[in-house]
């Protein structure tokens, strides 16, 4: 202390001042930062903290889980698979030639309603084994021609459906060649149940990915894949495209279909007037119907609430685990007999 | 014997054969052994032009210590880095990377390769021009040499050629190996100062022949012809053998001869010397080993890691091409909105092997998150700033020569928490040569009142003990006054007696200075003790200008001391001549001083066999004596009867000196009469002038005879001075458990000295002495004999070990360095390992550079643990370069050491903040983060594999590219950063006082293979989870109220938050550290990814894609994104949690618990328990300071423990008289 009171006073000094001046030259800075000094907070884990995390843990997510659970359960989901049903019982050895083959493949589905279901009613579409997020497939489209007329001819991502006879495509690509192209028409006692097609893909997406002066052109015109689109009407308000373009994460998807405005009620029996077109009879894929009411965290699906139960039961149990521990067998914090040396002095 | 005579009958042989033939014709000459293999080497002294052809062309004067050359740096740099599994690994990747199925682009690929190692190029380049423009200044100096007619030019190093006379000028370095010629003495001695060489201060005589004296002017050289012939270029500092043809005689030469390169003219005006070897051929040179580049060993085990990872990654990888293949073969037809009828080449179902094949590529490359480049660039910055941490701090900043420590590599920080062995140099390092006269013992009676190093230490400890014990055991006294008795002896008469400090001189005692010493009851035998000093020795005195004083170089630094002692007591020692000695000699309290002169008659030198030296004089009465000192046991043997009047006090003496540390020499002297004198004379000059290596056998002989019935004056300690805070840093490296090794170039009685001053030796240490006596090497018969012998007395001494029953006995182990090389040879050497492991101190004597180097070698090779040398001079190179962990003392002496090193510090003491604080941090905080660096690639990269199994292993990632670049560079690299250079387990105080903590790095607890593996499993552990909780919750349902269902970027982005949130929170987890960095940057790495997926998402869909707006109006509004995260984050991070948590709780680490005392501030509470545990957590070592303190507090326990029972018994009423 009194060395550096010392060195702060004197100062004066021509010789001291310049000795100083050489020796600090080499010196290194003071600063806590380099001589790793900077205050810091060191938290260890005492017992206390091990409990009282795993109990917080456990206390916030059973409730989480069981609130999730809750949700899920309150959501109503009536799933009806009709892929193998709606081919004919004649067709059904070949039911890749029946669905190639070019008759009206009409299909009737009638479904119970077993809870009351609020609006909006969300229907769906659930392929199985689609590969969507196959690599090629993904690829295989052009996000700019999709957004501008000017960018038509920029179609090099899009083989082979990229152009008909030097004509570009629009929009190009695999995804888009093979949009869905079922189609569902809903009646309740005989009375037509409408679906509001409009407002289901991402606002974003219509407005800032698809342009408004965009038309299909030459769209399923040279190898006839999937669903087709109404030329006439901008790519911005074709929503079925919009919703099929956003290629799906897992080989099992769903995607929106459109929305039934009214409320549906127990015990209803819904007729659905079905168009079997799209084939997964190829790759043995499943076709559903689902429709479904949404909560707060969406569809229904279990899973959530039952993990946050899991984990939060794992954590109460540890916190009991470690209660029991530290009462049967206590170690005081910072007892030196732990140390290293006095342990193995001691056995 | 044998060899002799083989030396004499050549002789002869020569002389007959050469009278009669040109000395330059003798091609055609019968081979004989100096011309035999080995020793082919032709010098044509003055005819450096016979030299410029090829079978006597030798190489150049031209010195290059470079590692590289422009042709070569290219290549050579590029194979050194590509060495690296990982470098050559990022190297195919990025060259795979060009073709069109890399899943990323490749810049993001070649980039970074490219930074990181033109990065490392750029250094190693830099280093080495350093080396470069060092090498043109030393091939720059210039020389004089003979150019023809007795004219000498001056003329650059590297043009000087062998047979090049040359003129060296006082304190000029040698240009090359010479053979002396002459010099500016008429008998042809010089003094060469070969700091660089062994590392010794002290002046080495170097004597030429007969021969060649007259060639002593310029002039002489204009006709001078000769013929040199000797062995070929070896490393062997101390041996040489040739013979010099010189006016048809034959002349043998040996090693007193030759002047080796980078040694240094002192105290002689000038010398002629001849050049012999020349750049590379020198021995020097020959003894320069090739700067290695080193890695760590944390950095080896990355290497397996990286294995590892390969193999998980090819495996990954093969299973991702084969199911790809599989797929595309027989799933793939089926798939029409693939159009598998217009197939492109990568996906076409009828070559489903091609398909596979080119697959693999991809998968390598897009599994390559596995092994990260960035790895490799955060760890060169972590090292970086841990180094500028090293060279910033205080605590290693020397004040007094203002040289701070300096890491000159970053490459080993960690390295330095994991050191093993320490293999010392001694002179420089340990200690600053420099001894101090402190105290002697004349006539009976101790003279000298300072304390040695050693009893203020015991003093101090023994108080810091006593307060500890205070209240239990004072009974008659308080503890101060104990202490204080204890500090009697040491202290009194000290204090009031300022005097200024003389280098060499420690001494203080007021009866022997001024003069006061004419009042003493002995004082002939005191006059006489100061002649001795004076006059037996072989110093020569320097006058210093300024002060008036004079100083001497003497041959040890005991002799300087001694003659600085002498004439503080009033004998200055002033001049010598050839035969004389003068010393003023001041013999009253006047002041007054008479200046005599002694005839020196005789000088029977210092021998390691001998440990004596004597001088015969005639003083100006006419009186002949002989003086003698040495080593006490030796002079106690010859002593005459008479002569044993003070035997008994003196070895007393000598006891209580040996006990303090000191170095102690024995004094004694005999008068002799004429007729015995010259009797004796006439022998001794036969035994001189005769010829045959049997003639220092001879003399030896001969000066026994005239060494007896010597009469015993007194003694004399002294104290090598160590350099400050040498004992205590040994002590504390030995309670950390390192072993030190001393490697000295010194005798074995000087390193002995040093080993029991630094506490290495201590009485009662069992010393293992290893030595040939015979001297004799040459033929095979007697080097076998040789050898068997050292085995025998190996293989003894470790039975000896072996069999010793007592836990607490410590051997020592003491070599020369003759013995070691046939100790290091390939069929002993571990036995010798075997036996030097096992004692608790090793102290290698008279070694080579090289051999300290052979000695590095064999203990990193043979333990397979970390060394660490340190040393300061050039001599230290070679063993600073081969061990794993090179430090240059940067002192005084030149700057070789500092430049081989990879650490430099300027003290011995810093090492021990180097090792136990920087290490220790380092070692933790590399292993810990490339343990987290690998958790967490392993926790993203395989995610990236398990959404290949649900694409049909098309290679199609889940995130957006731009989420892959972003998370090692941006997202998770600044937290780790912040890990591997801020985080501190305990303080470095902490550190300090509790040694034991380093045994975490030496054990290597924090980078074994279960904690490995341990991190890796949780890394596989927490992919699972972040995957498939995800995949569970985000499935095929909507995830919002408004009935959307989640995409491909909508799942890549959950998940994609999940793995930042749970990385980052792993890291706080394993940290234990938290300044405000910490917190910014972990908390800001996770703050950064919603910046950046809003910003990212706010850009033009042009530039965003999928990613437009995703947070903003997909995720954000949606519950199930937040709680998704929570709960995944949570669940990865949990096991982790509970590990920690119980393993602290039931089995705590020594970091652990100190943690909790320092939190608990129980250490200020209990007080007395932590000074406890400060105690316990020293390792158990034999060696040290400590372990010598205890010996000593026995001592004076015991003796306390008397005067308390006799003070007692006197019931106190008289004064202590005991």
């Amino acid at each position: 202390m009194s060395s550096t009171a010392a060195s702060l006073t004197v100062g004066g000094g021509g010789s001291s001042e310049s000795s100083g001046v050489k020796k600090t030259s080499k010196r290194p800075k003071y600063s806590k930062f380099t001589q790793q000094e900077l205050p810091a907070c060191k938290p260890i884990l005492t017992p206390t903290w091990v409990i009282l995390t795993f109990l917080v843990v456990g206390v916030v997510f059973i409730p989480l889980g069981v609130i999730c659970l809750h949700a899920s359960k309150r959501v109503v989901e009536i799933v009806d698979r009709y892929d193998i049903d709606c081919v004919p019982a004649s067709s059904r050895n070949d039911k890749v030639a029946y669905i190639k083959g070019v008759e009206d493949k009409i299909c009737n589905r009638t479904i119970l309603i077993k809870r009351n279901m609020t609006h909006p009613v969300y229907v769906y579409y659930q392929l199985g084994n689609f590969y969507q997020n196959h690599r090629r497939y993904v690829k295989s489209r052009n996000d700019a021609q999709l957004r501008s007329p000017s960018d038509e001819r920029d179609v090099k991502t899009c083989a082979p459906e990229d152009n008909v006879g030097g004509e570009p495509i629009v929009p190009c690509g695999l995804v888009a060649w093979s949009l869905f192209n079922d189609t569902y028409r809903f009646s309740r006692n005989s009375q037509q149940l409408p679906v509001n097609k409009k407002g289901i893909s991402w606002k974003s997406d219509r407005e800032k990915k698809f342009g408004q002066n965009v038309f299909p052109k030459n769209f399923q015109t040279g190898d006839i894949g999937g669903g087709t689109l109404d030329p006439k009407k901008p790519l911005s308000e074709q929503e079925d495209l919009i919703v099929w373009m956003r290629t799906a994460a897992l080989p099992t998807f769903r995607k929106l279909y459109g929305k039934i405005e009214t409320d549906l009620h127990e015990g209803e029996t819904i007729t659905v007037l079905l168009q079997n077109n799209y084939n997964t009879y190829s790759f043995n894929g499943e076709k559903k119907l689902v429709l479904s009411t949404t909560s707060l965290l969406g569809g229904k699906n279990d899973f959530l609430g039952i993990a946050y139960l899991t984990v939060g039961s794992i954590c109460l149990f540890l916190a009991v685990t470690f209660s029991v521990l530290y009462l049967v067998k206590p170690r005081q914090l910072g007892d030196p007999s732990y140390l290293s040396w006095n342990r193995s002095a001691g056995g | 014997m044998a060899r002799g005579r083989i030396r004499s009958k050549l002789k002869l042989s020569l002389i007959y054969t050469f009278g009669c033939l040109r000395p330059s014709a003798d091609e055609g000459q019968e081979p004989h052994p100096i011309q035999g293999p080995g020793f082919s080497r032709t010098v044509y002294c003055n005819q450096p032009h016979m030299h410029k052809k090829k079978p006597l062309r030798y190489r150049s004067n031209y010195v290059s210590t470079t590692r590289y050359n422009l042709i070569t740096f290219f290549p050579k740099s590029l194979y050194e880095q590509f060495h690296r599994a990982a470098n050559f690994y990022f190297l195919v990747a990025a060259i795979l990377s060009v073709f069109p199925l890399s899943p990323f682009n490749k810049w993001s690929m070649i980039a970074p390769l490219v930074f990181v190692v033109g990065l490392s190029m750029l250094k190693e380049a830099l280093e080495d021009w350093s080396r470069f423009m060092q090498d043109v200044k030393i091939n720059a100096r210039k020389a004089y040499v003979h150019k023809s007619d007795g004219e000498f030019r001056r003329r650059k190093w590297k043009k000087i050629s062998v047979g090049d006379i040359v003129k060296v000028e006082k304190d000029g370095f040698f240009p090359a190996d010479l053979l002396l010629l002459s010099s500016s003495y008429e008998d042809g001695i010089c003094y060469v100062e070969t700091m660089n060489l062994d590392g010794e201060t002290n002046l080495k005589v170097k004597r030429s022949l007969e021969a060649t004296l007259p060639l002593d002017d310029d002039e002489s050289f204009k006709n001078f012809t000769g013929t040199i012939r000797c062995e070929d270029p070896n490393p062997s500092l101390y041996t040489f053998v040739g013979n010099l043809e010189y006016e048809r005689q034959i002349f043998p030469l040996d090693p007193s001869q030759i002047l080796l390169r980078d040694s240094k003219l002192r105290n002689t005006p000038y010398v002629y010397g001849v050049v012999v070897f020349t750049g590379h051929d020198t021995k020097v040179m020959q003894n320069s080993t090739k700067s290695p580049s080193k890695r760590s060993r944390i950095e080896k085990t990355m290497d397996y890691i990286i294995y590892t990872l390969l193999v998980l990654l090819i495996l990954i990888s093969c299973i991702s091409s084969s199911g790809f293949a599989w797929e595309t073969k027989f799933h793939m037809p089926k798939w029409w909105y693939l159009r598998p009828d217009e197939p492109e080449n990568l996906t076409n179902p009828s070559n489903p092997v091609y398909a596979g094949v080119v697959h693999l590529i991809t998968a390598l490359l897009l599994y390559g998150y596995l092994i990260p480049i960035s790895l490799y660039v955060s760890i060169e910055v972590v090292k970086v700033l841990q180094a500028t941490f090293i060279n910033k701090d205080l605590q290693m900043y020397d004040s007094e020569s203002g040289v701070p420590a300096h890491a000159r590599t970053s490459n080993l920080n960690e390295e330095l928490g994991q050191v093993d062995t320490i293999l010392s140099d001694k002179t420089g390092t340990l200690t600053c040569n420099q001894m101090d006269f402190l105290k002697c013992s004349i006539a009976g009676t101790s003279y000298g009142v300072r304390s040695s190093e050693v009893e203020v230490a015991a003093a101090q400890q023994m108080a810091v003990d006593l307060d500890d014990n205070g209240e239990v055991s004072s009974r008659t006294s308080t503890p101060r006054a104990r202490t204080q008795e204890i500090e009697v002896e040491s202290s009194h008469g000290a204090a009031n007696n300022p005097r200024i400090p003389i280098k060499g001189f420690g001494f203080e005692d007021i009866r022997l200075m001024d003069g006061n010493w004419l009042r003493e009851p002995h004082k002939n035998d005191i006059l006489l003790f100061f002649r001795i000093l004076a006059i037996c020795h072989t110093a020569i005195p320097e006058l210093n200008e300024e002060t008036g004083k004079y100083t001497y170089e003497a041959e040890s630094p005991d002799e300087a001391s001694f003659l600085t002692a002498a004439s503080e007591f009033g004998f200055v020692f002033f001049k010598r001549t050839q035969s004389s000695v003068y010393v003023h000699e001041r013999l009253s309290s006047s002041g007054q001083t008479i200046e005599r002169e002694y005839k020196v008659l005789n000088l029977l030198d210092f021998t390691s066999k001998r440990k004596r030296m004597s001088v015969v004089v005639r003083d100006e009465e006419g009186q002949i004596l002989l003086l003698c000192k040495g080593a006490d046991s030796i002079i106690f043997e010859r002593l005459a009867k008479n002569g044993k009047t003070y035997l008994g006090p003196t070895t007393k003496h000598l006891n209580e000196y040996g006990e303090a540390g000191l170095r102690t020499l024995a004094l004694s002297y005999r008068t002799l009469d004429e007729d015995e004198y010259s009797a004796w004379n006439a022998e001794f000059h036969k035994a001189k002038t005769s010829i045959g290596s049997d003639r220092d056998e001879l003399l030896e002989r001969i000066s026994d005879m005239i060494e007896i019935d010597l009469i015993l004056v007194g003694a004399t300690a002294v104290e090598d001075k160590l350099q400050k805070g040498v004992p205590q840093c040994i002590d504390k490296l030995a309670q950390a458990g390192l072993k030190l090794w001393v490697l000295t170039g010194d005798k074995m009685e000087t390193a002995i000295n040093i080993g029991y001053s630094c506490s290495l030796l201590r009485q009662g240490m069992k010393q293992i002495c290893i030595t040939v006596m015979n001297s004799e090497g040459g033929s095979q018969d007697s080097k076998g004999a040789v050898k068997d012998n050292i085995l025998n007395q190996l293989t003894k001494a470790v039975q000896m070990v072996k069999l010793e029953k007592d836990p607490h006995a410590a051997f020592a182990l003491i070599i020369d360095g003759k013995t070691l090389t046939y100790a290091l040879e390939d069929d002993m050497k571990y036995q010798f390992l075997a036996l030097a492991v096992d004692c608790a101190s090793v102290i290698c004597c008279r070694v080579s550079p090289k051999q300290k180097a052979l000695v590095t070698r064999l203990v990193k090779e043979g333990t397979g643990k970390t060394t660490l040398a340190i040393g300061d001079g050039a001599n230290d190179v070679g063993m600073i370069q081969e061990a794993d962990i090179g430090v240059g003392i940067s002192g005084v002496e030149g700057m070789q050491a500092v430049m081989a090193s990879d650490f430099s510090i300027a003290q011995f003491r810093f090492l021990e903040r180097l090792l136990v604080v920087h290490g220790h941090w380092c070692y933790k905080r590399i292993a810990q983060m490339i343990c987290y660096f690998f958790y967490k690639n392993i926790a993203f990269g395989l995610t990236l594999f398990y959404f290949e199994a649900f694409t049909g292993f098309s290679g199609q990632s889940v995130y957006n590219d731009y989420y892959l670049l972003l998370f090692n560079v941006v997202l998770t690299s600044l937290p780790v950063i912040a890990l591997g250079v801020f985080e501190q387990d305990v303080s470095s105080e902490i550190c300090l006082q509790f040694p034991a903590l380093y045994q975490q790095g030496k054990k290597n607890l924090f980078f074994d293979w279960y904690r490995i593996l341990g991190w890796m499993g949780n890394g596989v552990y927490s992919s699972l989870v972040i995957f498939f909780l995800n995949i569970g919750i985000i499935y095929e349902q909507a995830f919002r109220s408004s009935g959307q269902t989640a995409d491909m970027d909508a799942v890549g982005t959950t998940m994609f938050t999940c793995i930042v949130w749970a990385v980052n929170v792993q890291i706080a987890l394993t940290m234990s550290h938290f300044t405000w960095i910490q917190h910014v940057l972990i908390w800001g790495s996770i703050g950064l990814w919603y910046l950046f997926v809003a910003l990212y998402g706010m850009m033009p869909p042009s530039l965003s894609g999928n990613i437009y707006r995703i947070l903003a109006e997909i995720l954000a509004p949606a519950p199930i994104y937040w709680v998704a995260t929570f709960l995944v984050t949570v669940t990865t991070v949990l096991p982790y949690f509970a590990h920690i948590s119980f393993q602290r709780f039931l089995n705590p680490l020594d970091h652990h618990i100190i943690q909790e005392i320092k939190y608990y501030k129980r250490d200020v509470e209990d007080r007395r328990m932590w000074t406890r545990e400060r105690t316990k957590a020293r390792e158990k070592t034999k060696i040290g300071f400590t372990a010598r303190v205890d010996a000593k507090i026995r001592h004076l326990r015991s003796k306390l423990n008397k005067k308390q029972s006799n003070m007692s018994a006197q019931d106190t009423m008289s004064p202590r008289s005991v």
